[in-house]
Order: structure tokens, then C-alpha cells, then sequence
């Protein structure tokens, strides 16, 4: 009786196919989207907001390999910039041959395109998982750049190719020329790409690819065939590159070199690892961390590519779980409700964590401006102080305010830890 | 004659110049429960990995139903229907243990490489993971991950991916090994009830077990079956008591 009783318990959620609670995120996550726009108007804001979008749904289609399936890609830029090029001429027959294709649906011709290169790469990269498949995926990788640059045909040479979205049928009355109407196309885009990739997760295929990630060897015995499972992940990831490359198409109206190069791989791998591969959502935070950093520290540091690296090998080395980890991580304190014995300990930690994250920044900065400031520019300004970056004041300043902090830093983590243990803990406090 | 389930001819493998397995002949019937002993790198493993195409043997042929599935690979002989566990617990350690199950069971469902059907919609494989889970008695760690599990849990829940989808043909290398007398015995009841009006076919260093579970049994020796029929004429048998079994029998019989 228990165990039935509980039986139906656990499969009852199952009944109906889509519950209002797992409706509720994504219907928050459009009407914020939607609202958005209302807040930041700029252009500028646009612009960023749109590449956040093209950033997530990449990320997200490079998860389906690395998260879901097992497969370290270091060449996932070719399916999204493939998809792009293809986009890009298609959208320039729109404009010169006549091709009736309304703009919003350009995104499923890129995909197409990008689907059709993963069934044909993936063909044979996918036949093995680990050392073989990131091997192969590197030169593939290598070998389409290289063509970008010969294929000038194709792909433009260095300018690369360029287009004007507006010249498509109209659609309900919007011919595409204004930002806003860009982003509104962006961001349906965002919402049915993640809503199709997050349902994918949930399919058969989907977690049999889970299941070949975790035991590749296992899955053969059960009557799947590792290579085939692999295959699938790689295809439908592809097709999502794609749409991504067709997005940016979209909204800068061109694509080079730049699109599908090696730094373009390493970069999505990086957000996608920055925002946790182990969860859907990981690699949407990571897209929209790395865009704010590059876009926003970018206009106040020449060196932002630094602090992201610092980031990234932080990143690996203590919380390998990624953003996403570290708000999965508090989900057991707070099951459990004592989430408020880490308030007090975190509030502690948090003026010298960043008094130390400041300071050594500026020790960096510091020293960059040094090297690297035109002749007798010694005038610096950090943080809304002017002062001489030659002198050595200033520099050891900042070296001494962060040893202070750093010190802080070590004299609080044990307590952090201590109450860490505590609110893991299940059962009242020892 | 009816056709066997599993026939090895000449079977014979090699790794570099060891010859590991060295001319096996063997047929076991339908609906049979077949034991295989033998002392320690006897061979028993390499047999069931030529078996279940894990690996290609270097001569002779591996038969299901009479269809010959040599140089296959591990997922088209599954999908005959054979099934098989391992002697190192090979299991999906990231996945729940309910998901574990549940991968055992998605291909013979008919659900293949399905990307049209929503998982968690599809009764037929919740109720039935379900049971199994019911059956192996793992319902109260359904949502835990696979690898938390200790080692008896773990065993039982390789048993239970082996036999989700249902095949007629099982293979177990070894259920109860590391187990405690008591564990053994849930082990030895569940192995009865899954397998019935199944072709079995079962590795085990436990005499107890074997003697209980077992219509007919196979000595290996060095890659060699010396001895293949049913247990007393293999407990009778001068040459396994001589090569092999001797003091345990003995010790069984007391
Ligand atoms: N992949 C391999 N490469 C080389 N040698 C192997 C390989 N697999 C097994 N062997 C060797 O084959 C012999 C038989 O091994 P096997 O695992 O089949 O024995 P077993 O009868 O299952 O023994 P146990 O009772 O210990 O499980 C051993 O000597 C082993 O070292
Ligand atoms: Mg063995």
C-alpha cells in the first residue's frame, strides 16, 4: 500500500504533458524580453541586447554537444558561421535575383545549411568521443578558416560579405530597418530556438545522449549505437549554430573570417564552461556574463580579454560546476532552510573579497599603463582618482591594499567553510 | 532439434600470442539456466565479451537463434535480444537511478532515437521503470544519482538495466560478487524471477548460488570447457574435482 500509494505519487506530475509550473519561467522570460526594450532604447543597448541573444542561443546549441553528449568541440564557430555565409547570400538573392523569402524565416535556411555541414562533418568526427573528436573538430575548424580566406567567392576574402536585410517581402507592415524591429525578430528567435533545444533534453535521443556522455560503453549494450547517439546531438547542434550564424547575419549585415575562426570556437567554449555545462541554463548566463564583460568592461579596460582569462582558469580551477554550479550549490542550505547561516558569513567576506579583486586589478592597470602609455603620459585615472602611474606610490599602494584584503580574504574562509558545513548539514546544529 | 539460443563453434581468442580462449563448442537450449565456473582468468569474461561482441573472436562463430552474430557490434546483438551485465559494475554514475533504468528500457519500447516524443509523457516507460525499480528494490533511491549508491545498490541496479528491455537472452558476469550472505540471497531470488522463461546463461564463483540457480553448468579451464552438463553429473565428475572443483564441493555437501 505505502509503496504504491507513492508510486502514483511520483508519476502524477507526469500526467499532464506541459504543467502551468513548468509553463511559468518561460512566459516570465518572454514578457521580460519583450519588455526590455521599454527600458534601454538606445541604440547601443540594442545592439548589445541582440548580441546577447545570438551569444545565448550559440552557447546553447554548443551545450547539446559539450554538456549533453560528451563532445569537446574546439570548432563549433564553423556550423555558426557557415549557417551565417549561407544566410548572408541567400538574403543577398532576396535583394538582387528576386527570392521571395520573408526575413524571419532566413534563420531556418542558415540552420538548414549548418545542419547539413554537421551531418556531413559529423559523419566521421563523431564515431569516437574524447581526444579523437576534439582532435578532429580542431581540424575541421582549422581547415574551414583556411578556405575562408581562399574561397573568396564565397566568403569575401578579409572584408568578408555584406548584405541589407530590408530588402525582403515586408511582414505586417516592418521592413527591418530600425534596431528595435531587429531585436523583437532577435529575441521570438532566442525564445523558440531555447524552448525547441531545452525540449530536445527531454526526448529519448536527448537523454540517451546523456547516457552515452556518462557511459558510452554501457549505451552500446543496450542497444544504442554510441556513434549514431553522437551523430544526432551533432546534427540537431549544428542546425541551432546555424540559426545563430543567420541571427548575426541579421543583425550586422555581415560576416567574415572573423565568424567561424578558432578564437570564435574557444570563446563559445569558455562562455559555455563560464556558465556551467551541467545545466540547461548554464550556458544563457554564461552568454549574457561574457557579453556584459566584454561590451561593458571593454569601454573602460583595454585589457578586458585578461580578467575574462583570469576569470576562465578561476573558473575551472574552484568552481568547475560554473556559474550555474554555484546557484545549484545552494539548493540543498536551502531545502533544508538555513540559506540564512551563509548571509551573515558571504556579507563578511564581500568587502574584502572586492576591495581585493579592485585592487589587484589596478596593480594591473597600473603597470599596463606603464608600459604602454604614449611618451611622457604619466597622468592616470582609476576608479575616479588621478594620479602618476610612473611613480611608485601608486603602485605600491595598490599592491599593500591588496595583501591587506587578500589577508581578510584567508582569515574569513574557514568560518565560510565551517557554516558551509553547517548548512549542508542536515539536522539540528551539532 | 529445436535451434539453440546460443551456439559457440571453435570459439577460440587470442590477445597478441596468448590464447585466452582455445576452441570452445557449446549450445544451450532455450529457456535453459547455464552456469559457467572455472578458476580465476579462466576465461569466463572473454567468453561472454566474444558473446555479446564486445570483442571479435579470432576463429569460429557465435550463434543466436541460429543466426550467426560473430564480428557484430554490442548494440545490433542487444538488439536480438540478448542482454548482459558486467562483473565491474558499468552503470550510467551521472543519471538517477530511475534514468538508469529507464535508458534499459527506451529501445525495446520501441522509442529508439526518438526526438518527437516527450520522455517524462510517456506512461508505458514511467510505469514500467517504476516496476523494475520495485522489483530490484530501489523504489526509495528513484531520483538519487547512480555513482551515490553503495556497492550492494549499485550491483542490483546493474542487474535491473540488464534486464529492463526485456531480452530473452541474459547474460550475468558475476551478480554476486562482494556481496553479504543475505544480499546474495535477494540477488539469487531477483535473478529467478527476471529470468523466468528466459535463457540464462550466468558467471558465479558462489557453489551455493550456482547449485541453486543452475539446469546445467560449464567448467572452463584455461580457455577450455572440460566439463559441460547437468550439476551432478558435474558435482560426480573426476576430471573437475581433479582440475578444479574438489575441496569446495565438498565443502558444499557438508
Ligand atoms: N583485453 C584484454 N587484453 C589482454 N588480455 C586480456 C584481456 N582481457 C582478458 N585478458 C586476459 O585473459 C585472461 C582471462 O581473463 P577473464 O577476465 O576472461 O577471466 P575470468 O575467467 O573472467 O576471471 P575472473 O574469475 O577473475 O573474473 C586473463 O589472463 C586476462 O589477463
Ligand atoms: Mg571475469
Amino acid at each position: 500500500m505505502n509503496t504504491a500509494s507513492k508510486t502514483q505519487a511520483v508519476s502524477n506530475p507526469n500526467r499532464r504533458l506541459i504543467s502551468l509550473s513548468s509553463l511559468l519561467p518561460w512566459a516570465f522570460a518572454a514578457l521580460f524580453l519583450l519588455c526590455l526594450p521599454l527600458v534601454f532604447q538606445s541604440s547601443a543597448a540594442l545592439t548589445i541586447m541582440n548580441q546577447m541573444a545570438i551569444t545565448i542561443v550559440f552557447a546553447l546549441s554548443y551545450n547539446m554537444l559539450l554538456g549533453q553528449g560528451g563532445m569537446l568541440s574546439f570548432g563549433h564557430a564553423v556550423y555558426m558561421g557557415l549557417g551565417g555565409f549561407f544566410a548572408m547570400h541567400v538574403m543577398n538573392m532576396v535583394e538582387y535575383d528576386g527570392l521571395w523569402l520573408p526575413l524571419p524565416l532566413l534563420p531556418v535556411v542558415g540552420g538548414l545549411f549548418g545542419m547539413t555541414f554537421a551531418f556531413l562533418i559529423g559523419s566521421f568526427s563523431t564515431r569516437r568521443a574524447g581526444t579523437v573528436f576534439a582532435m578532429i573538430s580542431l581540424g575541421v575548424g582549422e581547415l574551414i578558416a583556411a578556405c575562408s580566406i581562399i574561397i573568396v567567392v564565397f566568403f569575401g576574402g578579409e572584408e568578408g560579405i555584406s548584405g541589407d536585410r530590408t530588402m525582403g517581402p515586408e511582414v505586417l507592415g516592418y521592413d527591418f530597418a530600425a534596431q528595435s524591429e531587429v531585436y523583437y525578430l532577435t529575441v521570438i528567435w532566442l525564445l523558440v530556438a531555447t524552448v525547441l533545444m531545452y525540449l530536445f533534453s527531454r526526448t529519448p535521443i536527448g537523454r540517451i545522449a546523456n547516457a552515452v556522455r556518462d557511459n558510452e560503453e554501457r549505451a552500446e549494450f543496450l542497444g544504442y549505437s554510441q556513434r549514431h547517439v553522437r551523430w544526432m546531438s551533432f546534427i540537431a547542434s549544428g542546425f541551432f549554430a546555424g540559426v545563430a550564424g543567420s541571427l548575426f547575419a541579421i543583425n550586422f549585415e555581415i560576416l567574415t573570417e572573423e565568424n567561424l575562426n578558432l578564437a570564435t570556437s574557444g570563446s563559445i567554449l569558455l562562455i559555455t564552461f563560464l556558465g556551467g555545462v551541467g545545466f540547461f541554463v548554464g550556458p544563457i548566463i554564461g552568454a549574457i556574463v561574457f557579453t556584459l564583460l566584454q561590451t561593458v568592461l571593454g569601454l573602460y579596460t583595454e585589457i578586458w580579454a585578461l580578467y575574462l582569462g583570469i576569470l576562465f582558469v578561476s573558473c575551472v580551477m574552484f568552481f568547475p560546476g560554473g556559474f550555474a554550479g554555484i546557484i545549484a550549490m545552494h539548493r540543498r542550505p536551502l531545502a533544508l532552510g538555513k540559506l540564512n547561516l551563509l548571509v551573515g558569513p558571504y556579507l563578511k567576506v564581500a568587502i574584502p573579497a572586492i576591495t581585493s579583486v579592485l585592487s589587484l586589478a589596478a596593480v594591473l592597470e597600473i603597470s599596463f599603463h606603464k608600459r604602454h602609455s604614449f611618451g611622457d603620459d604619466h597622468e592616470m585615472s582609476l576608479y575616479g582618482i588621478t594620479f602618476d602611474s610612473h611613480g611608485y606610490q601608486a603602485l605600491g599602494f595598490a599592491i599593500v591594499i591588496a595583501a591587506i584584503s587578500l589577508f581578510l580574504v584567508s582569515r574569513i574562509l574557514p568560518s565560510i567553510k565551517a557554516a558551509w558545513d553547517e548548512a549542508n548539514h542536515a539536522g539540528d546544529a551539532q | 532439434m529445436t535451434v539453440p539460443a546460443i551456439e559457440l563453434r571453435n570459439l577460440e581468442k587470442s590477445f597478441g600470442l596468448a590464447k585466452i580462449i582455445q576452441g570452445v563448442n557449446l549450445k544451450i537450449e532455450k529457456g535453459e539456466r547455464h552456469a559457467v565456473i572455472g578458476p580465476n582468468g579462466a576465461g569466463k569474461s572473454t567468453l561472454f565479451n566474444l558473446i555479446t561482441g564486445r570483442f571479435a573472436p579470432t576463429s569460429g562463430g557465435v550463434y543466436l537463434h541460429g543466426e550467426d552474430v560473430s564480428g557484430m557490434q554490442p548494440f545490433e546483438i542487444n538488439r536480438r535480444g540478448l542482454s548482459r551485465s558486467f562483473q565491474i559494475t558499468n552503470i550510467f554514475p551521472n543519471m538517477t537511478v530511475f534514468e538508469n533504468i529507464r535508458c534499459g528500457l527506451l529501445w525495446t519500447m520501441g522509442y529508439k532515437y526518438s526526438f518527437w516524443h516527450m520522455i517524462n509523457g510517456q506512461r508505458d516507460v514511467t510505469e514500467k521503470a517504476e516496476q523494475i525499480l520495485e522489483e530490484i528494490n530501489l523504489t526509495a533511491r528513484r531520483d538519487l544519482l547512480a555513482g551515490t549508491l553503495a556497492y550492494a545498490e549499485q550491483r542490483a541496479l546493474e542487474i535491473g538495466i540488464t534486464i529492463a528491455g526485456g531480452a530473452d537472452i541474459i547474460l550475468l558476469d558475476e551478480p554476486c560478487a562482494g556481496m553479504s550472505h543475505s544480499e546474495t540471497d535477494l540477488i539469487v531470488d531477483l535473478i529467478r524471477k527476471v529470468t523466468e522463461d528466459k535463457t540464462l546463461m550466468i558467471v558465479e564463483h558462489d557453489m551455493g548460488v550456482i547449485f541453486d540457480l543452475a539446469d546445467k553448468i560449464s567448467v572452463l579451464v584455461y580457455g577450455e570447457i572440460i566439463e559441460s552438463d547437468v550439476p551432478d553429473a558435474v558435482r560426480a565428475s573426476a576430471k573437475v574435482k581433479e582440475a578444479y572443483l574438489g575441496t569446495t564441493l565438498e565443502e558444499e555437501d557438508a
